[in-house]
């Protein structure tokens, strides 16, 4: 053989041995591996004063853009909210595809484990301002999926929700008083979450921990 | 083949098979064959005019799917799926064929043990049942040793508890106990509770 | 050696590059090579249908490689179903096909009553079937905005979405709810149509053609939808059984198989319609296929509202829903929902619970062994089409 093909030969023998010995898919708990991602401690923003502040706020209310991502049933009746009928863009809402360029994540619906994972991501992604709004009772109480082995119950004990809209599912013109209600607590300088989940970051990586046991991510090949 | 009703079509079945006919039934008085009594091996149930279903042992499946599928037109594979009857003791997986040319239904029923349950894989004669075989894997835990990529999660993730569709796992348990659930209302008179609530002074 | 290329970030403790493995045992390309990019298309973009993920395998611009991972909605439906009681179920049914609730609701009403042996009133079935085909065209709508936002023309997305949003408010006042309506229960349908309800649908039935007309104008004569759609995704006739495709993908492929047709439920032997079939078998084909049903589908409820009777019991009477058994038993139901062969396994066992629920979907078949199959050589900036063109929709296939 080539010495390419020995080197070939070498390489497959060792992803061999690397492949046996660690997971052997994805999703098996590794015991003892460090855990590398979702690990980042957010910072705490701490608001300015008066006048600034206040400026901020009311900038930051009238341009919340929302994240692109459907998580469950509620992501139905978003697609009608961005029509002509509904019209959200009156409220400065507009959609955005990447967790960088968007400040609301709208949490339509019951996530599931492999969803929340997913969720999580993306909501450490956000940069601050950040807001969540969780649609639906799933988000409350586990709506009527409260006894699968598969959704969470409570959402706000693995990410801040600033808002409740309830229904199953909320109409669009609940989720438009879901924003109203987000504009006034943003206004009012009360939509703090995303410096609560700075604050007790323990807490909440811990529930998270529970049901996520593996934090790797797929590997990408650049 | 013309058949006229699928009773007939069942006759040539079993003829060709070989396995020969325990405990008919005709769609007045359908034999049972969901409560899983391990009395006959060899069932069939006729559920309408178009629709039927053949319980065989697990050695003759694979051969009495491929009869059905090359000689008597059933080319569709609608689904395959499992039921618990923990009671008895048994998986019992339902391959469900369909022909477009006669439109009619054949499920054929296999009764697996719950421990240690492998069957014969089917994924080459139909590219989805890859899929639903892995499903089965991963829900009831009943192996279809070859199958591609069968070993490899599908649906859930990190999951290391007992297959979730066996009847020996209780959701409600697990859900308690792994995450948060929400204390409720413990009356049933909700007008009560909300004055008492919105209004606790009067 | 190893080559650069395989270095990861994920073990940022170890020093040595590592081939971590995940996903990618037994892929069928050579990741190691350099030559080729690996990307997810997951479940927060723009461009699937539904939450899922596309792991994609890329030489350049072109697909080698591709596996679909599902599971982002599984809610254990069928775990959660052996728990309630057979009228219990009925409120969760329907959510879990998100686009098309009827059909959910509809098979688990027709196989609960196919064992207990119940039968329903004539109106009921005339009701069961309009809200059917209503909920086919608004699955239509919105999956035409779906096909057309891939392609980049996002208005044609929006005019389906509204006129969507006038046949929901002909939902909401026929049964309450605009998406889950929990309408057809077993025994027959919850409530009476309102006063002139008839006229309403028509008038919505009006705008619907026209809105049609323009679509037709501004998708199929458009050049650029043209270019990409045609030749996009075909499916050759001979994979049609050994895939389990069925539904429009089977019809634009010239298989004329319709279960509205072939084994008709509900009315549709008394109604007048065709099938629809192409030859084509690429995505614009498929695309003209459902456009075409949903011609189908005005007509059909034109015909409905027509022939309807005008009274009648809307619900047999029922035993005691907290007691009710059901005799042990089992069957399979299917209806020909928009995306393909939707159909309902139900074994009963005596007991007033269910047994074992099986929701066979369209998507289960055409989102995993369909798709891995038929992207490889398309262009990335196609795949999504490709898979709006299959209209696979995940809460079905994991239930």
């Amino acid at each position: 053989m080539s010495e390419h093909e020995t080197n070939r030969q070498l390489e497959q023998d060792s992803v061999r041995e690397v492949m046996e010995a660690m997971m052997t898919y994805p999703g098996k708990a590794d015991a003892g591996d460090t855990v590398l991602f979702c690990d980042a401690r957010p910072k705490v923003e701490k608001p300015y004063r008066g006048i600034i502040e206040k400026f901020l706020n009311w900038a930051r209310a009238n341009s919340l853009w929302v994240l692109g991502f459907g998580t469950g049933c509620g992501a139905i009746e978003l697609r009608p909210l961005m029509t002509s009928r509904y019209d959200a863009s009156r409220f400065g809402v507009a959609g955005r595809p990447t967790p960088r360029q968007a400040s609301v994540f709208i949490i339509g619906g019951y996530a599931s484990v492999k969803t929340l994972k997913r969720i999580i991501r993306s909501y450490e992604q956000m940069q601050n301002p950040k807001f969540v709004i969780g649609l639906g009772s799933c988000t409350i109480n586990g709506g009527m999926y409260w006894d699968s082995y598969n959704t969470i119950n409570r959402l706000d004990h693995y990410i801040p929700v600033d808002v409740y809209v309830t229904g199953c599912m909320p109409r669009p013109e609940a989720i438009l008083a879901g924003f109203v209600k987000l504009q006034e607590l943003i206004r009012a300088g009360k939509a703090e979450k995303a410096n609560e989940y700075a604050e007790n970051f323990d807490w909440y990586k811990a529930n998270q921990k529970k049901i996520i046991k593996n934090w790797d991510m797929p590997d990408y090949s650049w | 083949m013309k058949y006229e009703k699928i009773e007939e079509l069942l006759s040539a079945m079993w003829e060709k098979t070989g396995l020969g006919r325990l405990g008919t039934g005709t769609a007045d008085s359908p034999e049972t064959a969901v409560t899983g009594a391990a009395a006959a091996a060899v069932h069939q149930q006729i559920q309408s005019s178009d629709l039927a279903f053949v319980k065989v042992p697990a050695d003759r499946g694979r051969h009495l799917i491929m009869d059905l599928r090359d000689h008597f037109g059933f080319t569709h594979l609608v689904f395959l799926t499992a039921s618990d009857y923990i009671e008895s003791g048994v998986f019992t997986l339902t391959y469900m064929l369909h022909s477009y040319t006669r439109h009619w239904d054949i499920g054929v029923q296999i009764d697996l043990p719950r421990e240690g349950s492998t069957m014969e894989s089917i994924h080459d004669l139909w590219a989805q049942a890859a899929t639903y075989q892995r499903e089965l894997r991963e829900m009831f835990g009943i192996d279809f040793p070859g199958s591609p990529r069968i070993d490899e999660p599908f649906i859930l993730e990190g999951w290391d508890d007992v297959p979730p569709m066996r009847r020996e796992f209780d959701t409600k348990e697990y859900s308690e106990r792994t995450f948060f659930p929400r204390p409720g209302r413990s009356t049933n008179d909700p007008a009560g509770y909300m004055r008492q609530k919105l209004y606790p002074k009067e | 050696m190893k080559s650069e290329h395989t270095t990861h970030l994920h073990r940022k403790t170890d020093p040595a590059p590592v081939i971590s493995f995940s996903h990618t045992a037994g892929s069928r390309v050579d990741l190691s090579s350099g030559k080729y990019l690996k990307l997810w298309q997951g479940p927060q973009h723009p461009g699937i249908t539904g939450n899922m993920s596309l792991e994609v395998t890329l030489h350049g611009d072109e697909v080698v490689d591709l596996r679909t991972h599902v599971g982002y909605l599984h809610r254990g439906f069928e775990k959660l179903m052996e728990r309630r009681t057979y009228m219990q179920n009925f409120p969760i049914v329907c959510r879990i096909c998100v686009p098309e609730p009827d059909f959910n609701e509809y098979l688990y009403a027709a196989a609960v009553e196919e064992l207990a042996g119940i039968e329903v009133p004539e109106k009921a079935v005339w009701l069961r079937n309009l809200s059917l085909e209503m909920a086919r065209l608004t699955s239509f709508l919105q999956w035409i905005g779906g096909q057309t936002g891939a392609f980049g023309m996002g208005t044609i997305g929006q005019w389906g979405i509204t006129h969507r949003d006038y046949i929901l408010d002909l939902f909401e006042e026929l049964s309450g709810g605009r998406i889950y309506h929990m309408y057809i229960i077993p025994g027959g349908v919850r409530a009476d149509m309102p006063e002139g309800f008839p006229g309403r649908v028509r008038e919505v039935l009006n705008k619907v053609e026209i809105l049609m007309d323009d679509i037709e104008r501004a998708m199929f004569y458009n050049a650029i939808f043209k270019m990409r759609a045609k030749g996009l995704g075909i499916v050759p006739h001979s994979m049609l059984d050994s895939f389990g495709i069925t539904g429009p993908i089977a019809r634009a492929a010239g298989a004329a198989r319709d279960t509205r047709k072939d084994q008709p439920y509900l009315l549709y032997d008394q109604l007048d319609f065709k099938v629809i079939t192409g030859s084509a078998s690429d995505a614009y084909e498929r695309a003209w296929v459902r456009f075409q049903e949903m011609h189908q589908s005005i007509s059909l409820i034109r015909q409905m509202l027509d022939r309807m009777p005008s009274g009648g019991a809307i619900h047999t009477r029922l035993p005691n829903p907290l007691h009710w058994k059901i005799p042990a038993g089992q069957t399979y139901r299917r209806a020909e929902c928009t995306r393909g062969e939707y159909g309902y396994y139900l074994a009963s066992d005596g007991s007033g619970y269910p047994r074992r629920v099986y929701v066979r979907g369209p998507s289960y078949t055409h989102a995993v062994a369909l798709m891995e199959t038929l992207a490889i050589g398309v262009n990335i900036a196609d795949l999504a089409g490709l898979m709006v063109s299959f209209h696979t929709y995940p809460p079905e296939i994991e239930r």
